[in-house]
């Protein structure tokens, strides 16, 4: 069965984007195809202008780097050491880190304030502070594309709006591509440069106001149910 | 810690307590030989007493190297089993490996007189019995391999390689039921477990065996690290998933079926050693996890092997009951420790 079809979109240097709608609309299943998880079903995918199967899986981890819903295997990995890991394309056959790992490393755990946890193992952390190691480890790996499948679940709003902000300035400063799923509409909408709204209809991508000029938001949800208010960018229940 | 740290000291350590439980277990026995005698006859100095250098060339040097191979070959295959398996119960034996190498080796000996009209060369000799529990292994890891592909319930999967062992055993009982005297006794003295009867000869394969299998972990270090994030992690790194995953099943079939063949299926070590190993060395980086688990399993195998010839006395207790006694209490340790399963 066929659930959304027709989606096309773009994304260029430096743009932060998120993927919205309802549970079980393919959210994660078009996420999972563009970082080439499970095979596309139909319709192409490009990078640089090149098809995506085209590079090979080594080149690939120099392209696109994520960060999963799936929790890490081995939590008993310490911090360092699971950042360490993203430098594991760049590296020789046993690993080893040159003076550039490291110093890339180091960066990416001043930028993301990581310090006080290199030395701690991963199940000591909570949700909000593995998933800054996850993202660190992704930004370690130094990808042009970062995706991210709902960065921000199981963390209150203060933690959404930290790693939501902490996307956009890594989008913006470093120049990098992000996408990522999320049922955060609202807070996507003040932070996302652009934004894929896959309904099954229209599946509409844009930049976040014009989505709103244009109505998009307003049938995402069941109408009876819930209503888009477009001076706030919010939903309202409907009682 | 955070930055590389090199372990040497760690490593320096390990090596000395080996090398002391190593020259323990050659002095120690039915009959005690000096500490000085047995450096003397060692290093060939000849002794006045010929029969010592006897008795340590002939039997207590071959079961110490062995003790020492079988430690740490199991321990290793039991760390990348619990790697690849993401699961901290994975080990040869209770994933069924072991049992699968008893089926080899119970069909090899005992079912060759059922099947002695298509099998009349009978020559079942060293190689013929590493060749068929190797295969054993492989085939059973295959099995759990393709079951585990479909539940990922860590319970679920060990309850799986439980059944598996029950399955074995059952063949192994049916073969037993209709097989010859002698030939039950001798498939039951090979699943007592030892490590004495080795020769220079069988101690050379195994040692062979057991060197392919450290080479092919080694070369799978970056996997190995990888499959500590969890399978699509390690995919958008870039590594070979396939591939990977056959060099690590063969270098755990090669280590625990060749190992199980000759000294039988020993219980625990592979579990229990690398649970062991990162209480004394807290990292997870298979670069210092591999030689580290090596040295750990070598140097318990060779206390539980020193434990079992009851010094002093004439009688052997069986190894696999000694390994069964430490290893048990660590699993059950492990359990209400931490509750959570970590590896």
């Amino acid at each position: 069965m066929v659930i959304a079809s027709a989606i096309s979109f773009q994304l260029k240097k430096g743009e932060l984007a998120a993927i919205v709608g309802i549970n079980g609309i393919g959210k994660s299943t078009l996420l999972k195809t563009l970082g080439r998880f499970q095979p596309i079903i139909s319709g192409s995918i490009k990078i640089e202008g090149k098809e995506l199967s085209t590079y090979d899986y080594l080149q690939m981890a120099s392209k696109i780097s994520v960060v999963l819903t799936e929790s890490i295997a081995s939590k008993n990995l310490s911090v360092y050491e699971l950042l360490a890991l993203g430098r594991q394309p760049y590296t020789n056959w046993l690993g080893k880190l040159a003076d550039t790992d490291v110093s890339i490393i180091n960066k990416s755990i001043a930028l993301l304030e990581l310090e006080p946890f290199l030395d701690k193992k991963c199940f000591q952390l909570s949700d909000g502070q593995l998933q800054r190691v996850l993202i660190a480890r992704a930004l370690i790996q130094d990808t042009d594309i970062i995706l991210l499948d709902e960065p921000t679940t199981h963390l209150d709003l203060y933690h959404k709006v930290q790693i939501l902000k902490l996307l956009k300035s890594i989008a913006h400063e470093t120049n990098k591509t992000i996408l990522f799923t999320s049922h955060e509409i609202e807070l996507a909408i003040q932070l996302c440069d652009k934004m894929l709204i896959l309904d099954g209809r229209e599946n509409a991508f844009n930049e976040p106001c014009k989505l709103i000029e244009n109505k998009n938001f307003d049938t995402l949800f069941p109408t009876d149910t819930i209503s888009f208010d477009s001076n706030t960018g919010s939903f309202r229940i409907k009682k | 810690m955070t930055n590389q740290s090199t372990y040497s000291f760690h490593f320096i350590g390990l090596l000395i307590v080996l090398l002391i439980c190593f020259v323990i277990n050659i002095c120690l026995g039915s009959v005690t030989i000096s500490f000085i005698d047995t450096l003397k006859i060692l290093f060939g100095s000849v002794s006045e007493n010929d029969s010592n250098t006897y008795i340590i060339w002939q039997y207590r040097l071959p079961k110490a190297i062995t003790a020492i191979l079988v430690g740490g070959g199991l321990s290793l295959s039991g760390l990348l089993m619990q790697t690849l398996f993401r699961n901290p119960l994975a080990g040869p034996y209770v994933l069924g490996i072991s049992s699968g190498a008893s089926l080899g080796a119970a069909l090899l000996i005992m079912g060759t007189s059922l099947f002695s009209g298509a099998l009349t060369f009978s020559a079942f000799n060293d190689i013929t019995l590493a060749i068929a529990s190797s295969l054993g292994s492989f085939f059973v890891l295959s099995l759990v391999l393709v079951v585990a592909a479909k539940v990922k319930d860590t319970m679920a999967l060990l309850i799986i390689g439980l059944m598996f062992g029950s399955i074995t055993a059952a063949i192994v009982s049916v073969l037993s039921y209709f097989t010859k005297a002698e030939k039950l006794q001798r498939y039951i003295f090979w699943s007592f477990g030892s490590l004495g009867n080795l020769s220079w000869v069988q101690l050379l394969i195994v040692a062979l065996c057991t060197m392919i299998g450290i080479f092919l972990s080694i070369i799978s270090i970056k996997p190995l690290n990888a499959f500590l994030l969890g399978e699509n992690y390690a995919k958008s790194l870039g590594i070979g998933l396939q591939k990977s995953r056959y060099i690590i099943i063969v270098a755990t079939g090669l280590l625990a079926g060749s190992i199980t063949a000759f000294a039988g299926p020993i219980a625990f070590v592979g579990l229990a050693v690398p649970h062991i190993t990162k209480q004394l060395i807290h990292t997870t980086d298979h670069k210092i996890q591999i030689p580290a688990v090596l040295c750990c399993g070598a140097t318990l195998m060779l206390i539980c092997d020193t434990i079992a010839q009851l010094p002093g006395s004439v009688s052997v207790l069986p190894i696999n009951a000694i390994t069964s006694i430490l290893g048990a209490p660590v699993v059950i340790w492990l359990l209400v420790r931490k509750r959570k399963m970590i590896f």
